[in-house]
């Protein structure tokens, strides 16, 4: 066994075990950075692998990404500093049901399966041949991607401003009364005050 | 490190994110499960890549496009979790009854 393959199945156990906390742990927060912990393991590997571009845009990539989760943790946590315990499940059996049912699928078709073996040539530069590629054969699909991250940004505006040009964003979305003229279907209005304004401060 | 290896332990990843997917009720919990998944996608793409695909340079773009889709699939879905909480002031997915027979 070499050095590399130690470090592999170190970085293999802390992504698995990091990645299964995330859902044990008692504070949202605390699960945010346990998820950290699996992708920089996870990075760690792709770095291993010789895909150092890829590693290392993962490192920045989820460490942005995880602080962005730990504030949104914070707005939605239901169980401030993990002081109570927190098991919020539902189909918890059906749940481990598929996923150790996908696990074992996907397991079998890595053990089984027989894909060709035909390593990166150890003469490879993995950066000049991703940014050739990039802005070459694949320029098409990578700025396919760009235009889809714009409409994301528009779309994620759109959805998450509280008042649209035409007032606020939820008019509208109130389900039809199931009878003519009948209130509207559903769980019952919340207060008024709460969407009437006045409280955004701005 | 070989590929089975390496797609074993994508396959535990993306187990794991099955089961917080469909266990978590809180709808940021339930991302994490979502995010683990694309974990475990892109780990299985970089292994193809490296020891599968003898370093085509597709394989690289293939795992810069899914990191695409999670930039996506993050931002939308915490646009969507402020949206519905503005309408509905919830923030668990069992509260959302609209579908419900």
């Amino acid at each position: 066994m070499t050095v590399a393959d130690a470090v592999f199945y170190i970085l293999a156990v802390i992504a698995i075990v990091s990645g299964w906390r995330v859902f044990r742990t008692d504070s949202m927060v605390r699960a945010s950075f346990l998820l950290l912990l699996s992708f920089i393991a996870v990075g760690a590997i792709m770095l291993l692998l010789g895909a150092e571009y890829l590693g290392i845009a993962l490192f920045f990539m989820m460490a942005v990404e995880m602080m962005v989760m730990a504030l949104f943790m914070v707005m939605f946590m239901m169980n401030p500093a993990g002081l109570n315990p927190m098991n919020m499940v539902h189909q918890p059996r059906v749940a481990i049901g598929a996923g150790v049912a996908v696990f074992l699928v996907l397991a079998a078709v890595a053990l089984f399966a027989q894909f060709p073996r035909n390593s990166a040539p150890s003469a490879l530069d993995p950066v000049r041949s991703l940014g050739r590629e990039l802005l070459g054969d694949s320029m098409l699909i990578f700025e396919s991607a760009g235009v889809a991250l714009l409409a994301t940004m528009i779309g994620v505006v759109v959805l998450s401003g509280a008042g649209g040009r035409f007032g606020a964003s939820d008019v509208g979305s109130r389900p039809p009364g199931l009878t003519p003229d009948a209130a509207p279907a559903g769980p019952p209005e919340q207060e008024e005050a709460a969407s009437g304004g006045g409280h955004h401060g701005h | 490190m070989s590929l089975a290896n390496l797609l074993i332990l994508a396959a535990a990843l993306i187990g794991i994110g099955v089961y917080g997917a469909l266990s978590q009720q809180s709808f940021v919990m339930l991302m994490m499960g979502l995010e683990l998944i694309i974990n475990g996608v892109m780990l299985a793409a970089v292994a193809f890549w490296a020891l599968s695909g003898g370093g085509v340079p597709e394989g690289q773009l293939l795992t810069i496009v899914v990191m695409a889709v999670m930039a996506v699939e993050m931002a939308l879905g915490f646009a969507m979790v402020v949206a519905v909480y503005r309408a509905k002031q919830v923030d668990v997915a069992d509260s959302l009854t609209g579908l419900k027979r």
